[in-house]
């Protein structure tokens, strides 16, 4: 599937609920299902410090191409680090780059990228962005 | 009212006689919904929101008689400067100081306090003093006595609290020692909502003639204030948490600390005479109100302090109390919710965790629910260390708030508890 496509699945996945709680309860529980980050990446290093919750990022260069593990200790953060990772894990710098990541705002989450928020979240999509840059030019 | 009468009748009977109903149309701010819910707002210790007077008042001002204060001969800048210094005379009564000229304006408690940190500091302390604080203390009672430390190569002692939040006496009266220059306290702490006892406190100080300084942030908007009664050398408090404008802080000082204290910023208003050899300052409190000061503020403040004195804060104590005990009566009822630490009485805070969910994640689901608090370490990350807890979730009152609301509360944390479980 291509970025757009799997971001299209997510609109559709959040479009087909009204609630408002219900769609948090979905993102609630991808929180949940994303796996705990291996204890050796939950190191100073690779921690993004929110001032209200944290959230730990390491990526990986293979055959072109980034993959990321991440983790936050809030579960609504998990949440949206499953989203972004579902997005764009897996795929090249120049895709994680370019790629417009509409979803967030569609899916009316775009909240959370505000620096005021302070949750890690946009510091952590920054910090995508930079990994892949570092590998682009690596 | 025993607690018992109140749970059974509810709270209506205590709001009748409170009409907390009434109150509340002059909070139109109060009116407004969250994401499509009645707002409930339980932040009132970040900040208050304001009666209709209040805003009124500043209209009036700046439509009927902006002026600069003090020097101007002509009739708008003497009523601007009329009305500047009544609300003086409104904060003087309000916290029942000897006189006007103890009082300072300033931008609120965090300038306050680092005025004392620095005039006093430069007035009285030495290398090698002391400054004392307590372990519950707000980071802007914390930091400005650290960088007076840093300054004049002292050191600064902490007061340690118990595993519940309380100050421990004994271990306060041992740092008491002969190189403490001064103590500086909140009156009630911003996290726990726990009084601390102020008075015998100040008396413990004084026996070994150690100058106090007390935080009033969070207790002057719930509480009577008399720093006469209490004995304080320093009380500080801000506008905004006591239902007035933001950006006015006051810093009651007894005079002789005051006379003797130089200025802490230099400019216009604080002075006497300038020349290039030699400035003398103003008399007090107006040597510590360097450049125009928020006169609009200080209107609108007293405002405010009419505003609560009319409605009379020992009701407002009284009504808070009650309302108060409901809130941990009902919120005990929800399961998961862990109450931070075990006092016999809290005043207006009711700070929580809900088991084995991030208070960031809490307070964000509340909020879909219409309902504001507030998450995190609270400004008091020594405490929160102390206490063991990475963050928490704090309920706040004020004495528009009802039982309603904390119903309201109730059913938002089950329900978000049962989104996690």
């Amino acid at each position: 599937m291509s970025i757009d496509e799997v971001q299209d699945d997510i609109i559709q996945a959040f479009d087909e609920i009204e609630d408002w709680m219900d769609k948090y309860q979905l993102l609630i529980d991808m929180g949940n299902s994303l796996g705990p980050l291996d204890e050796q990446y939950k190191k100073p290093q690779y921690l993004i410090e929110g001032c209200q919750s944290r959230v730990w990022i390491h990526a990986e260069y293979k055959e072109g191409k980034v993959f990321f593990e991440a983790e936050s200790d809030t579960v609504i953060v998990k949440g949206l680090v499953y989203l972004l990772l579902k997005v764009l894990s897996g795929r090249t710098p120049d895709e994680i780059l370019k790629t417009d990541l509409y979803f967030i705002e569609r899916i009316g989450l775009k909240e959370h990228l505000s620096p005021t928020r302070s949750n890690g979240f946009a510091a952590m999509l920054k910090q995508i962005r930079n990994y892949a840059l570092a590998f682009k030019l690596s | 009212m025993p607690a018992a009468i109140f749970v059974e009748n509810k709270t209506e009977v205590m709001e009748s006689k409170f009409d907390v109903a009434s109150i509340r149309k002059h909070f139109p701010i109060l009116e407004q919904k969250a994401y499509g819910h009645p707002l409930v707002y339980l932040d009132n210790a970040a900040t208050t929101q304001k009666p209709r007077s209040v805003v009124k008042r500043i209209e009036e001002a700046y439509f009927s008689h902006n002026a600069n204060v003090h020097r101007a001969v002509h009739l708008l800048s003497q009523q601007a400067t009329e009305a500047h210094e009544a609300a003086r005379v409104v904060v003087q009564q309000f916290i029942n100081a000897t006189e006007p000229d103890e009082i300072v304006f300033t931008r609120g408690t965090t300038e306050s306090i680092n005025l004392v940190a620095f005039s006093f500091g430069e007035a009285f302390c030495r290398e090698g003093d002391e400054i004392l604080i307590s372990s519950m203390e707000h980071h802007s009672n914390i930091v400005p006595w650290q960088l007076l430390c840093e300054r004049k190569k002292m050191t600064l002692k902490v007061i340690p609290i118990d595993d519940n939040g309380c100050l421990l006496v004994d271990e306060y009266e041992k740092l008491l020692g002969p190189k403490v220059k001064l103590l500086a306290i909140t009156h009630v702490s911003n996290v726990l909502g726990i009084e601390n006892p102020i008075k015998q406190i100040i008396e413990k100080a004084h026996k070994q003639g150690v100058p106090v300084l007390v935080d009033g942030a969070q207790a002057v908007a719930h509480m009577p204030v008399d720093v006469r009664a209490l004995d304080a050398d320093f009380y500080t408090f801000s506008s905004h948490k006591v239902f007035g404008p933001t950006g006015v802080g006051v810093l009651y000082a007894k005079r002789p600390f005051l006379e003797q204290m130089p200025p802490y910023q230099g400019g216009g208003e604080m002075i006497d005479q300038v020349h290039f050899e030699r400035t003398t300052y103003n008399r007090i409190p107006f040597k510590f109100e360097a450049g125009t000061p928020d006169f609009i503020g200080t209107a609108a403040l007293a405002e405010a302090l009419r505003f609560i004195q009319e409605i009379g804060l020992d009701k407002i104590a009284d009504y808070e109390k009650q309302l108060v005990n409901y809130a941990l009566q009902e919120l005990s009822k929800v399961e998961g919710f862990q109450l931070l630490g075990n006092i016999p009485e809290r005043h207006a805070i009711i700070p929580f965790q809900l088991k084995g969910i991030h208070a960031y994640d809490v307070g964000l689901l509340l909020d879909k629910l219409g309902i504001a608090v507030r998450t995190g370490h609270h400004c008091a990350q020594p405490l929160m260390e102390r206490l063991a807890v990475d963050s928490c979730v704090r309920a706040s009152f004020a004495f528009y708030n009802t039982s309603s609301e904390v119903d309201r509360l109730q059913a938002a944390l089950k329900k978000i508890y049962k989104m996690f479980n």
